[in-house]
């Protein structure tokens, strides 16, 4: 199988770069050699299974917790679904990551409401901030609560089961007119941090807004997120993993998979869809699909990644 | 009775004199000295604005999701809810670029003359 897509990788390649996925139900990604290939829809039980060996650990969302708006006015609840969810899963996950949005206005209440119900999971959570967590007067909930130990405005690196994994924040000081931003500091920190590891260590790097250029009309893609993405470009697997737009997308560019994940509170319309990227009034049956979280596995040795998004129901 | 009336009367008449001549400057004054700009859909709507100094400006968050007005050294608001406003008086003349610090994609112009 392996050789079949060594052969045919620069078609497949391109064929992956013109598709950009987003999936309405679970749907396994298996990545081998850079080149991501979709084993069909299944279901989470299914996942569990054949997502087992190795190392798996879950990233979720967006979780807004404090948002009751029309389009989801439970948005505590959902993630307390979401929470439900990863705890029915067969095999335990190694730990989470959360890609930031965690509150929606960065009240104390969100953090502590968001915090009880997460802790459900009994994981370890790396977070990173999304621009609702740095909403309050003094822009210190956040770092109290999840930035010790962190570099900056909370960036930070750790290793796990021979991966490493970068946590970047995209979400402070935004120029007027641009996207997402890393800013030098940061950069420099990214530069530094890679400097010396092996181009055979699997890297991880996660941040709230997208690191790629998704939909710049709606502000969907980081300034200078094409220089953290310079710095990795001579490792041999490399996953970037991204929130902000509450759905799956996917694409492909050599070595660099980019992935990001649902919302477990309220979906957003596909870029230039709606007149905004607002949060998307669905019907109430619809909502728990186009919701949810997702789980990445590694096998090592194989060089091989797979990604599972799982909606709340569906 | 006359008399009184007379009385009433002129006092009236002095009365709506007195309002005939402020009412139109008391208008003008509410139409040039307080302007709107609404956010919706991730746009401030009017984008730009033409205003003589002095004027105070409202901006009010029409969308469910919270935004800010910022104006790189001028003036920045806090983080309005859905339908929260804020305002500022402009007092000195200039262009005045400003963009939602959450979404900066998001931008508009008051020009004050």
């Amino acid at each position: 199988m392996s050789g079949h897509d060594h052969g045919e990788d620069g078609v497949s390649r391109r064929k992956v770069l013109e598709c950009m996925t987003w999936a309405g139900t679970g749907v396994l990604w298996t990545v081998t050699g850079g080149v991501p290939r979709s084993l069909g829809i299944i279901d989470s039980a299914e996942a569990a299974t054949a997502a087992a060996p190795g190392m798996t650990f879950l990233q979720i969302s967006d979780s807004h917790v404090g948002f009751d708006k029309p389009a989801n006015p439970n948005a505590l609840g959902t993630l307390e679904e979401a929470v439900g969810k990863i705890n029915a899963m067969p095999a335990k996950p190694s730990f989470m990551i959360h890609t930031g949005d965690i509150t929606h206005l960065s009240k104390a209440s969100e953090f502590d409401n968001a915090d009880r119900i997460i802790s459900q999971s009994k994981l370890d959570v790396h977070y990173v901030p999304g621009e609702h967590d740095f909403l309050d007067e003094e822009v210190k909930f956040y770092r109290e609560r999840y930035g010790r130990g962190t570099k900056g405005a909370g960036w930070y690196s750790f290793d796990a089961g021979g991966v490493h994994f970068i946590g970047l924040v995209n979400v402070v000081d935004l120029k007027a007119g641009g996207l997402g931003n890393l800013g030098t500091e940061q950069l420099a920190w990214l530069e530094d941090d890679l400097r010396g590891k092996s181009k055979s260590t699997p890297i991880v790097l996660f941040a709230h807004i997208p690191l790629w250029t998704v939909y710049p009309e709606w502000g969907w893609g980081t300034e200078d997120g094409g220089r953290a993405l310079e710095y990795v470009k001579g490792f041999g697997s490399v996953t970037v993993l991204n929130g902000h737009i509450h759905q799956v997308m996917q694409k492909v560019e050599g070595n660099v998979t980019f992935h990001t994940a649902r919302s477990t509170a309220f979906p957003q319309p596909a870029p230039g869809t709606a007149p905004s990227p607002g949060p998307m009034k669905v019907e109430d049956t619809k909502l728990r699909s186009m919701l949810g979280v997702a789980s990445v596995n590694f096998k090592q040795n194989e060089q091989r990644l797979a990604i599972i998004d799982t909606p709340l129901q569906g | 009775m006359k008399t009184l009336n007379r009385r009433d009367f002129s006092v009236d008449f002095g009365l709506t004199l007195a309002a005939a001549i402020l009412l139109p400057i008391t208008t003008a004054r509410a139409d040039d000295t307080n302007m709107e700009v609404h956010i919706d859909n991730f746009v401030f709507q009017p984008p730009e604005l033409k205003i003589k100094v002095g004027t105070t400006v409202t901006w009010t968050n029409r969308d469910d999701i919270p935004h800010t007005v910022v104006s790189a050294g001028k003036f920045r608001s806090k983080t309005l809810d859905t339908d929260d406003k804020f305002t500022f008086t402009f007092t000195d003349a200039g262009d005045y670029k400003y963009f939602c610090s959450l979404h900066p994609h998001m931008t508009g112009m008051i020009k004050v003359e």
